[in-house]
């Protein structure tokens, strides 16, 4: 067992896949490693490959022992190749091949599936850090900057995992499909990421709290399905991903209920008990809780989006042929095979919400958005006893399911975040109470100012209740080189 | 009174992290809160690393354990309604009312410990690989290098810390035998990497229970032990740090563990470990034969002798005092890591050596002790 936990360093790529003894995918991916780094120095954060940042690396795949703190300057960060241990006599969990032993190499007749889903999956780790480029220069303090970093630098290492996969059991495509990985740039007009969410800014911190909270909990969605797959490379890979996925969900959480936190104690402070008084609020230099709620109903909707149509005969298929699983599948109690099962599915028709019983087996993705959805209302129920105990009367609320969407049976159609059909125009002339506008922006971005000295909060934030790795408040977590 | 492991559900953001690295499947869900199952949660820790937020590392003494239902109720902990009892093994010293002693606290890049994983109501066994004399055949001291094997299960620590150890038996009031602590003399990855194991360095004192007891331990034999225990005598996880180690006999286990650490990985270092070292004699002091092959560049030594006829005493303050010049500069580094441990009877001694440095420093020293134990910088471990 010791040989799949321990971490061999006898490459230049830590992994514990025995690169050492794997000559052709050992040159292939030495042959990319120079190309990812020219990629995180143009596209990784944005000035600070000097600095010293207090970061955690994975150096076993054993509980106990996982990781490791230390200062480390970010290009120099050991992203290395990390999977699960094997779980002997694993077979695969569902589909028509359900209860076959799972796959040690690639199944011919799913050969292009499977590579689609890792380039899909591979594509979302490095755009979330090019959207992310920026945000070390306005970080509210060193421990949120920190947090950042470690959040780009575990992207990274996701990346890696993916292109691994790529390298190790595609070829020849899959070495095109790991150049490609470098050369798609999130936003970009001529060669953008796959996926609409990994094209939008993330402009501020909250935007960035946000991000965490609900765009990576569906990337932790689509791991946990993948950790399901059948193709037992792909479950090990991902199964280790979530367990630093894990801190990414840490990040958005927090971070958003800091600010929530420190909006509570502001109108405490002044004596403001309406949180719609909103121009009297901002003048605290805080975030009225509307406008959260606003930023909320953004990332929300955005994230909904990546779970793609709600009726879908490709998850159908990754389902059947043993690809993907649903959420947690090893504890639903079913056949696994999904061959007579229903699932109830919404549907937007001729102006209305119906919600109709589908094949479970084509309902895939609605499955797993609806378990998203309870996922993501643990927290919000969180940030709400912060609310709450503050004494402040008022309450955030996931939008609707239809409310602002860009992608299956409710796109384009103008439902309120009550999820109440309006038309069209009344939609457009509304979209500003339910969503940031320029001016909501413009007005978290004045705010938004970097604060360099240990133990101190930029003033729209509370410090966090506990340090990372248990350090003391006053800890400094990234060491400026030109401080 | 049982040590129940509970999840505050302040903190934990409900990843499931820890439910999934859980080997006894002893952590579930519901809707608003992750919980241990104290019926089936046997301590193992598994579940600490993967936790990203430090929720997970929460314990109480309680009589009758909260039960899952109430633990889903949960907005936050419950008060803790008795004291975390650590066993205080060693007869505490009368305490000095003239030198109250501020809490100590961990360097603040120490890595976290793990913390009584295995309580005494529930020791880990461990065998004896080896059980080594120290001290040369002739000494009047017995120091013994006692090898523990843990034969695959876990027993994590960091240097520094200590395991109690209750002999077997009873006293004369038929009373079990109190516990002994010691420090482990080894680094966080084992006696040799790896290997699951851990060094003990004990003295053989004359009608001492616990010390006989473990200096008579045969290769093979199989002891029980507890802990680790300690939160604060750690070192830095910080190749910036300077650590002036100083010790009498067996107060040189957790600096042997400290240079080992050092040596696995931040061996290339140079001028950063400085050690002074008493003993009666060199035949008397505990890995003499292995000091001396660390190269002086990497660990400063400074011996001090007591007991070398024809030679006047010196202490191991007197070899303070010596490089007073060269720690002076020292102290004005806020990289600079203090450490003691061995016998109480060394600590004015070594304070007055250390005023002295400090004065040379221009430096007040009980003001910068203050600060460096604020800081985490100054640590003590007497007996």
């Amino acid at each position: 067992m010791s040989q799949y936990i321990d971490v061999s360093y006898d490459t230049k790529i830590p992994n514990n896949v025995g690169l050492s003894s794997d000559r052709r995918v050992l040159k292939a991916l030495e042959k990319w490693h120079p190309g990812y780094l020219d990629w995180w120095k143009g596209s990784g954060p944005d000035g600070f490959l000097e600095d010293l940042v207090y970061l955690r690396t994975a150096v076993s795949v054993d509980p106990k022992g996982w990781a490791k703190f230390g200062y480390v300057k970010m290009p120099e960060y050991r992203w290395g190749i990390l999977l699960a241990p094997q779980v002997e006599g694993r077979v695969i969990p569902c589909g028509e091949h359900y209860g076959e032993p799972a796959w040690q190499e690639v199944p011919g007749e799913y050969r292009a599936m499977l590579r689609r889903l890792i380039v899909i999956q591979g594509d979302t780790e490095p755009a979330s850090v090019e959207q992310q480029r920026f945000l070390g220069k306005t970080a509210p303090s060193l421990y949120d900057m920190r947090n950042l970093f470690q959040v780009n630098v575990e992207e990274g290492r996701h990346l890696w995992a993916m292109v691994y996969l790529l390298q190790k059991y595609f070829g020849r495509d899959g070495r095109e499909e790991a150049d490609e990985l470098l050369r798609r740039q999130s936003g970009s007009v001529d060669k953008p990421r796959m996926l609409g969410a990994f094209n939008e800014e993330t402009p501020d911190w909250l935007s960035f709290f946000m991000f965490t909270y609900f765009t990576d909990r569906d990337g932790k969605m689509q791991l946990e399905a993948l950790a399901q797959s059948g193709f037992d490379p792909l479950s090990r890979s991902c199964r280790f991903m979530l367990t630093e996925e894990a801190h990414h969900m840490f990040v958005g959480e927090t971070g958003v209920g800091r600010t929530i936190q420190r909006t509570c104690e502001a109108m405490n402070e002044a004596g403001i008990s309406d949180p719609t008084d909103i121009d009297r609020i901002r003048a605290l230099g805080v975030i009225d809780l509307p406008t959260i709620q606003k930023k909320l109903n953004l990332h929300y909707t955005l994230s909904l989006d990546l779970f793609g149509s709600e009726v879908s005969t490709n998850a159908a298929n990754a389902f059947n042929a043993g690809i993907k699983g649903r959420y947690q599948e090893h504890k639903i109690d079913d056949d696994h095979r999904l061959l007579d099962a229903t699932y109830p599915v919404s549907e937007f028709t001729d102006g209305k919400i119906v919600i109709k019983d589908a094949p479970a087996l084509t309902a895939i993705n609605m499955r797993l958005r609806d378990d998203y959805t309870r996922d993501a209302a643990g927290g919000v129920k969180r940030w709400n006893t912060i609310i709450r105990k503050a004494g402040i009367e008022f309450e955030l609320k996931l939008p609707h399911e239809g409310f602002h969407r860009q992608i299956g049976t409710y796109a384009g159609a103008p439902i309120t975040p009550e999820g109440e059909v309006i038309s069209a125009g009344e939609w457009a002339a509304r979209r500003d109470e339910w969503l940031p506008s320029k001016a909501d922006g413009d007005f978290i971005a004045s705010l938004m100012v970097q604060v360099r000295e240990p133990g101190e909060y930029a003033g729209w934030i509370a410090p966090p209740r506990m340090g990372i790795d248990g350090k003391p408040g006053d800890f400094e977590y990234v060491k400026l080189h030109d401080a | 009174m049982i040590r129940q492991h509970l999840i505050d559900p302040e903190i934990c953001i409900r990843c499931h992290a820890c439910e999934e690295a859980c080997p006894r499947d002893a952590i579930t869900h519901n809707d608003d809160n992750v919980v241990v199952d104290a019926s089936i949660c046997d301590g193992t820790g598994d579940c600490l690393g993967p936790c990203p937020t430090g929720a997970i590392d929460n314990w109480r003494m309680v009589s009758e354990p909260y039960t899952l239902e109430a633990q889903f109720e949960w907005m936050e902990l419950p008060e803790e309604t008795a004291p975390e009892s650590e066993p205080e093994p060693e007869p505490a010293p009368a305490p000095d009312p003239d030198a109250p002693r501020p809490r100590e606290v961990a360097p603040a890049s120490a890595a976290r410990p793990v913390v009584g994983l295995y309580p005494p109501s529930r020791p880990i066994e461990a065998v004896v690989q080896g059980n080594y004399r120290l001290t040369a055949a002739g000494a009047d001291t017995d120091i013994r290098h006692i090898v523990l094997g843990f034969e695959g299960a876990d027993f994590p620590f960091l240097e520094g810390q200590s395991v109690g150890i209750n002999p077997p038996g009873t006293n004369d009031k038929g009373r079990p035998h109190v516990a002994r602590r010691y420090t482990i003399s080894c680094p966080r990855d084992g006696e040799r990497p790896g290997a699951g194991n851990i060094s003990l360095t004990i003295r053989r004192i004359p009608g001492g229970i616990c010390s006989n007891y473990m200096c008579d331990l045969a290769r093979g034999d199989r002891v029980k032990l507890h802990g680790p225990y300690g939160k604060t005598f750690l070192m830095p996880d910080d190749s910036a740090a300077r650590l002036i180690m100083i010790c009498t006999g067996t107060g040189a286990a957790p600096f042997r563990a400290f240079t080992m650490r050092h040596q696995r990985v931040m061996g290339d270092l140079t001028g950063r470990l400085h050690l002074f070292f008493g003993a009666r004699s060199p035949e008397a002091l505990p890995y003499h034969g292995p000091l001396q092959k660390v190269p002086e560049s990497f660990l400063a030594k400074h011996f001090a002798f007591s007991r070398i006829p024809g030679q006047p005493k010196r202490h191991v303050q007197d070899a303070l005092s010596e490089a007073a010049e060269k720690l002076a500069p020292m102290l004005h580094d806020a990289n600079t890591y203090i450490y003691l441990c061995g016998l109480r009877a060394m600590e004015p001694g070594v304070e007055e050596a250390l005023g002295e440095v400090a004065a040379r420093a221009g430096l007040d020293w009980p003001a910068l002790r203050a600060r460096m134990l604020a800081q985490g910088r100054y640590h003590v471990d007497t007996y």
